[in-house]
């Protein structure tokens, strides 16, 4: 290593020999990165995973376009009148419409506990709005009454299921069970997830809805999901169906546009994504108040070998050099305890959570260049006071 | 460029001062000298005198203030950065305390004294030289010694060796035998003589030891931060 270091280099690594010179100061040091590297991992993950579960909710069904009330959120709009699905099929671009029904449910268990459930409903017919987590087929077998599609995290839902019945769910060997005073069949499973004020979904026939989340009018709906014909231009439609709509207090989005507003709704507005965004501003800035002190107090330990050095005539850009380099190694050590860490309490709190937590690679490599970058202002700084000194000053 | 007419340090009317306001106070009054080139100059006088300050303004370690230090032909006062620390490359400093790098072992302690004029020369080359004088001073079986291992005078010498490894021009000494016994501090200070005869090399000492002070080509003494004698 120190080999490899002077060819790197072109001179002594004197940081390196000094960091590992200290055993017990390096030791120090690196927990410190490390742990302010662990920090922002949890911080970043944090909301990463409000994102992603955001994204999750879009995925049991599909749509070119949808209509929806003016709220940026999928959950919890005002309800909208049939009538918007009728102007829709109207406009000359577009193939299909469908009422997306949702809703919440309090699932009071035997226990005594109760769940909260997030509820999808939509016509077993409307093959062409099936999701990434929900076939064309999955959707047929709803056809029948009171049949539900279990999200797999039900698994979890302690006492909901046992594991051997929920392997074997299929529309000939339902799991029946009861929610709420109603005989309900799972017929199969799909995955979503626990999100923050939810422990799972349930997805069902627009009827089983009515009859499930009985609050509902009937004849009211959440959201229009919309096909387009092959040669129907997204934004044309858009435009058309804003204009014709302007009166029914709806919006008209790419499904796309609708999820990034509902992304940047919740990081930049809604209070919870504020509060993780200001998490992450508090984990990177008590990450740098570490640095900067793993550095400074590294810096202030060798003051007199660096007053030295500069005695001799060595210049500031020498002792700066030392410093970097230093900082450069420990941001390097510190990092990798910190994101093996950080991807451990992913799976801790993944697991006690639900919530879609997990380390990726571009996360690590923008923490990691961070923790380059840091150490290198803060080496810097902690140089400051060496730059305008004089030598003789610095022996005292 | 050392100048034929100039000696290699010319002061004049030098103050200096520490500390600002009410607790101001003057650690050098007036002091004017000219140090010989391969003379060896002795600076004495009591603790707190000014030794060291002194030292120290003439060794472009510390800003002069108040009147004029040319050392190796340049002015001191308002010196730039960068000229400042060519002049420190063309010194030697040996200083009260060994300050050695702790993480260095003996002999990358005496490199650094000449890896400070860049990497030109090839390594092995700098290796035997900073091998040969610690051979000199006797550190020959611990070259590869990290300071930790070695005994204040080994440390005091590994100290002298980064000083002279790089044949400075001028050789700044603060009290550089006190770590060393009777024998090894006159050896030192005969090397430092011997130095000065082969290439005009010109040594500024503080010393208490009277030992040195007779081998002394010129004594200086400081009192109160006045010069008494010069
Ligand atoms: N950085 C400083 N700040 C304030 N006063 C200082 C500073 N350095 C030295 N002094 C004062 O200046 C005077 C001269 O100090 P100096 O260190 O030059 O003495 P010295 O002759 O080298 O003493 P010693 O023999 O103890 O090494 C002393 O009164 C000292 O207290
Ligand atoms: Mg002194």
């Amino acid at each position: 290593m120190t080999r490899l270091l002077h060819l790197l280099l072109r001179r002594m690594p004197i940081g390196w020999l000094q960091l590992t010179h200290n055993r017990m100061r390096l030791v120090a040091a690196v927990a410190g990165i490390a742990f302010a590297n662990l920090l922002v991992f949890v911080q970043l993950g944090v909301v990463a995973s409000m994102n992603n579960v955001i994204n999750l909710t879009y995925t049991p069904f599909s749509a070119d376009i949808i209509i929806s009330p003016p709220s940026p959120q999928l959950f919890g709009g005002a309800l909208l009148s049939r009538r918007i699905v009728y102007m829709a099929l109207a406009d000359p671009g577009v193939a299909a419409a469908t009422p997306l029904h949702l809703g919440n449910m309090e699932w009071k268990r035997p226990t005594g506990m109760s769940k909260v459930l997030i509820v999808y409903g939509m016509a077993p017919e409307a093959s062409a709005f099936a999701g990434e987590t929900i076939s064309a087929r999955q959707l047929a077998m709803l056809a029948l009454p009171n049949r539900v599609l279990l999200d797999s995290a039900f698994r979890n839902i302690e006492q909901a299921t046992n594991a051997v019945a929920f392997a074997r769910m299929s529309p000939e060997t339902p799991m029946e069970f009861e929610i709420n005073g109603h005989g309900v069949s799972a017929v199969g499973s799909f995955s979503l997830g626990s999100g923050f004020g939810y422990d799972g979904a349930l997805f069902m026939s627009d009827q089983t809805f009515q009859r499930l989340v009985p609050e509902r009018m009937s004849g009211t709906l959440s959201h229009v999901l919309i096909r387009l014909k092959p040669d129907a231009d997204p934004d044309t439609v858009v435009r058309r169906l804003t204009a014709d709509l302007a009166a029914e207090h709806v919006q008209a989005r790419t499904i796309a546009q609708t999820i990034a507003d509902d992304v940047s709704y919740m990081n930049t507005e809604a209070p919870m994504g504020v509060i993780f965004g200001i998490g992450v501003f508090i984990g990177i800035f008590v990450g740098l108040v570490i640095v900067y002190q793993v550095l400074a107090t590294d810096v202030a330990a060798h003051m007199k070998e660096y007053a030295t050095f500069k005695a001799m005539g060595y210049p500031h850009r020498f002792l700066l050099g030392i410093v970097f380099e230093e900082a450069l190694i420990i941001a390097f050590l510190g990092f990798v305890p910190g994101a093996l860490l950080g991807a451990g309490i992913y799976s801790v709190m993944g697991a006690a959570t639900g919530l879609p937590l997990g380390m990726t690679a571009a996360r690590a490599v923008v923490v990691l260049i961070g923790t380059f970058a840091a150490c290198m202002i803060s080496g810097t700084l902690a140089t400051l006071r060496l730059r305008g000194a004089e030598p003789a000053e610095l022996f005292g | 460029m050392t100048s034929h007419i100039d000696p290699p340090i010319r002061v004049e009317g030098l103050n200096h001062w520490f500390g600002a306001g009410e607790t101001r106070i003057q650690a050098i009054f007036d002091a004017s000298l000219t140090v010989e080139r391969g003379a060896l100059t002795i600076l004495r006088g009591p603790s707190g005198s000014g030794k060291t300050t002194l030292l120290t303004l003439m060794g472009s370690l510390r800003k002069v203030q108040d009147g004029s230090v040319r050392l190796l032909g340049q002015e001191l006062r308002g010196a730039s950065q960068q000229s400042q620390e060519a002049l420190r490359r063309r010194l030697g400093f040996i200083f009260q305390a060994h300050n050695l790098h702790e993480s260095l072992t003996a002999r990358q302690n005496t490199l650094m004294g000449l890896q400070v004029h860049g990497p030109r020369g090839d390594a092995a080359k700098q290796d035997a030289a900073a091998a040969h004088i610690l051979e000199i001073l006797g550190l020959g079986p611990r070259i590869d010694y990290l300071p930790e291992k070695l005994s204040g005078g080994q440390k005091q010498r590994v100290a002298i060796a980064r000083a002279l490894v790089s044949n400075p021009e001028i050789v700044f000494a603060d009290e550089p035998t006190a770590a060393l016994d009777k024998e090894a501090g006159i050896q030192v200070v005969r090397m430092l003589k011997a130095l000065g005869a082969a290439r005009g090399t010109s040594t500024v000492m503080v010393t208490h030891d009277t030992c040195i002070i007779e081998l002394a080509d010129r004594i200086i003494t400081i009192e109160d931060g006045k010069l008494v004698s010069g």
